[in-house]
């Protein structure tokens, strides 16, 4: 470790977990919902496997409350790559009745229904998700493999020691294991590796201009899931968004940063953390991640 | 919108602007140093770790205000009436705020000018050695935290223990609640002195030892005033100067192979077979000459590649070398057998290839281990099926002696014996963490049993297992 530099170290541990999953695992499947972080996630992956394919298919759950141009951007991915894509749709829930809609009007917490159906009916017996330990609380207690029960939840009391870089992805028929190739990195970090590797991101991560309105300190966009209360003004201004949920609980941030290297200096400068700063489905409760996350939530 | 305002062409020349590059630089030239804390039940751990965060300012103003408030909806801080509760920056589920204690392993990053840091914040409660022992396998440096007013208890000696079996390069005492001896000079080079003494014995070298009061925040990132008498580092000052890790790259080559590419369908890469994984050990180089284990094969490195991914495309660059802890594919000059599990080693100073196994174990299960018990091994990227053919004893932590025992339980930690259905290329753990670690797991529910360490220190022999060498179709 001594001569190793963070960036590069970060790197060979996360594509060190995407070959152990590959070698030791039938059926693993990428979450991807076009945020940074799965775009991170896909790339290390890309370079894990290089010249070959990513032996992995990629799943999105939609709540249908996703960005246009996030989605434009999954899409254009899959084809150019190659991949094959699994879309678990929550609309289609709420169609059939199977899922009700939330008195607060976000979806994010809609996904668990669909994700654990995706993940029986497909078989998926490993998920890699782009969590990171920095995001949350909850979260910074998650082991790189996480064991899921056959309802697909987490125990934080009974986890598996993680122990080297020996990862135990031993488990019983309908049960199946998380996987985080990016648990040690920070916001930060990924920001830094998208600038060193020049990965393009959908262009709502870079300062833009938009119709938003102000509610509980976040910046959320005018559009057709979220629009403004008596008493809220709308404004056109100069945002970006750190992180990319639905856009009924994603907020923006006021910022100018254009670049992916400019974005860096933001973050570095930050008073506030990614979650915090912008997402409204973490502030329900003081653990709301943390019982997500036992329902089976990423 | 307009998506135009976001090439990537417009991105690559603000990254031309002074400010901006001047900080990707610093960021890229960080180095990341992995510490865990240990301690027992009410050290005040989870405080020293709120502490130092806090104090680097990894803390951003709305953590602090979730803590404020937290904080006052309860009455104040624990212990002190204060209005800012430390512990509650680290204690993330909903089980640790109501009872007021950590139950795992939570992982912390800050960083300074100077280093990035990982931090495994360990409990010293529920399970306490395999939380230990979970946060002390990847650590640079272990922070173990001593009440002044009690000294050295029985878990100080376990997780010193672990911390010397583990070999973690650096280990630091942290006396702390310093406040609450008065700032004596005397209690602190008591408990040091008692400390030192433990950490000889168990073979651990490098130990400093700070005296700190996590809550005032004494000697942690700020040197205290109130401890005129202590000389050393502060505690930050310690972890920005620690050496990381032994240098592994200084051991002989070991490629564990972890995943065979062989992209058959693409045109240009049609007879492309390479062979990944991370160097474990050593330097790996294009022309070594280099033995295929377990079968015992001579060949020769004929390229080592790393990916070149664009948005649309993947292909790999040569490289002349790499050296441990850099994922890589290697190509060999041979069509041999190599697959997962096979180990790319030098010539000098090869691994012993072993069906028989001395080891010392920290048992993490609360089923008790008893001899001709069937069990998993998991070893770099090998799994094998293995029977325990003796337990040899189990350390006693009041003497730090062997004593003779037919099971070890929860928390013990213990010599024994193995016998593996497959051979694996190993090496003592005193001179390879990676090729000397292993895992033993249930093969009926899947649960990880215990943390291994190779013990065994037999010379390697070249000419053994080149005597036998299996012959594989080339």
């Amino acid at each position: 470790m001594t001569d190793v530099l963070a960036p590069d170290s970060l790197e060979s541990e996360s594509m060190f977990v995407f070959r152990e999953v590959a070698a030791e695992f039938e059926r693993p499947v990428i979450l991807f919902s076009g945020g940074k972080d799965s775009i991170v996630m896909l790339h290390l992956a890309r370079k894990a496997f290089a010249p070959g394919a990513v032996p992995f298919s990629l799943l999105h759950v939609d709540t249908g409350h996703n960005f246009p141009e996030v989605l434009a951007y999954r899409d254009a991915t899959v084809e150019a790559l190659g991949l094959r894509l699994e879309v678990a749709s929550v609309e289609d829930y709420l169609a059939d009745g199977r899922l009700r809609e939330r008195s607060d009007g976000t979806r994010n917490p809609l996904q668990t229904v669909p994700l654990l159906d995706a993940i029986n009916t497909h078989r998926f017996d490993a998920v890699f998700g782009g969590g990171r330990r920095d995001e949350e609380r909850a979260r910074a207690k998650e082991r790189i493999f996480s064991l899921r029960d056959e309802f697909g939840q987490w125990d934080p009391r009974n986890q598996r020691p993680e122990l080297w870089s020996l990862y135990n992805g031993k488990h019983k028929p309908g049960e199946h294991v998380r996987v985080f190739p990016l648990s040690n990195w920070t916001e930060l970090d990924v920001w830094n590796y998208i600038a060193r590797e020049s990965i393009e991101l959908p262009s709502i991560y870079y300062a833009h201009q938009r119709d938003v309105f102000e509610r509980d300190g976040m910046l959320l966009a005018v559009g057709p899931y979220s629009q403004p209360r008596d008493g809220e003004t709308v404004e056109r201004r100069v945002v970006r968004y750190r992180t990319v949920g639905d856009m009924s609980c994603t907020g923006a941030v006021a910022s100018t940063a254009a670049s992916p290297a400019e974005v860096v200096v933001e973050v570095a400068a930050s008073e506030l953390t990614e979650r915090g700063a912008t997402r409204a489905d973490d502030r329900v409760s003081e653990a709301a991640m943390e019982d997500r996350k036992r329902e089976g939530y990423f | 919108m307009s998506t135009a305002e976001n090439t990537l062409a417009q991105h690559a020349d603000a990254a031309e602007t002074g400010h901006a590059k001047a900080d990707l630089e610093q960021l890229a030239q960080r180095q990341l140093l992995r510490l865990a804390t240990a301690g027992s039940v009410d050290d005040g751990k989870s405080t020293l770790v709120g502490r130092l965060l806090h104090d680097c300012k990894a803390i951003l103003a709305d953590q602090i205000a979730h803590v404020q408030t937290v904080t006052a909806s309860r009455g104040g801080a624990r212990g002190t009436g204060g209005d800012f509760d430390f512990a509650l920056l680290t204690d993330g589920l909903r089980a640790e705020r109501e009872q007021g204690i950590t139950i795992d392993v939570a992982y912390r990053y800050f960083a300074t000018d100077k280093r990035s840091f990982i931090l495994a914040d360990c409990p010293g409660h529920v399970q306490y050695t395999r939380n230990t022992v979970t946060g002390a396998s990847t650590a640079d440096v272990v922070i173990i935290l001593v009440d002044a007013r009690h000294g050295v208890l029985e878990q100080t000696r376990r997780h010193l223990a672990v911390a010397g079996l583990l070999r973690v390069p650096h280990v630091v005492l942290a006396v702390n609640k310093i406040d609450l001896v008065g700032y004596d000079q005397a209690v602190f080079k008591g408990i040091t002195k008692d400390v030192t003494q433990l950490a000889d014995q168990l073979g651990i070298t490098d130990i400093q030892a700070i005296p700190v009061s996590a809550l005032i925040g004494d000697n942690v990132v700020d040197r205290s005033p109130a401890t005129s008498w202590y000389t050393g580092p502060t505690l930050l000052e310690f972890l920005e100067n620690a050496s990381g890790r032994s240098d592994l790259s200084a051991q002989p080559l070991r490629f564990p192979v972890q995943y065979v590419i062989r992209p058959q369908t693409n045109d240009q890469y049609r007879d492309y077979r390479g062979y990944t994984g991370t160097v474990a050990s050593g330097t790996i180089t294009v022309g070594d000459p280099v033995i295929v284990l377990p079968a015992g094969r001579r060949t020769t490195v004929a390229g080592i590649d790393r990916a070149i991914v664009t948005p649309t495309s993947t292909a790999v660059a040569e490289r002349p070398s790499a050296v441990a802890g850099e994922a890589i594919t290697v190509r060999l000059t041979d069509d041999l057998d190599v697959a997962r599990g096979s180990m790319i080693v030098a010539t000098q100073g090869s691994p012993r290839i072993r069906r028989e196994l001395s080891a010392t174990v920290c048992w993490l299960s609360d089923r008790p281990l008893t001899v001709g018990a069937r069990v998993l091994i998991k070893h770099t990227t090998n799994s094998a099926q293995a029977v325990v053919t003796e337990i040899v004893g189990a350390l006693d932590l009041d003497t730090l002696g062997v004593i003779d025992t037919t099971q070890l339980a929860l928390n013990d930690i213990g010599k024994v014996q193995l016998k593996i259905a497959a051979p694996l290329a190993a090496d003592p753990y005193s001179s390879n963490t990676v090729t000397g670690s292993f895992l033993l797991i249930d093969p009926h529910d899947g649960s990880t049993l215990s943390a291994g360490m190779i013990t065994d220190h037999q010379p390697a022999s070249l000419d053994e297992h080149l005597e036998v060498p299996v012959p594989i179709g080339s």
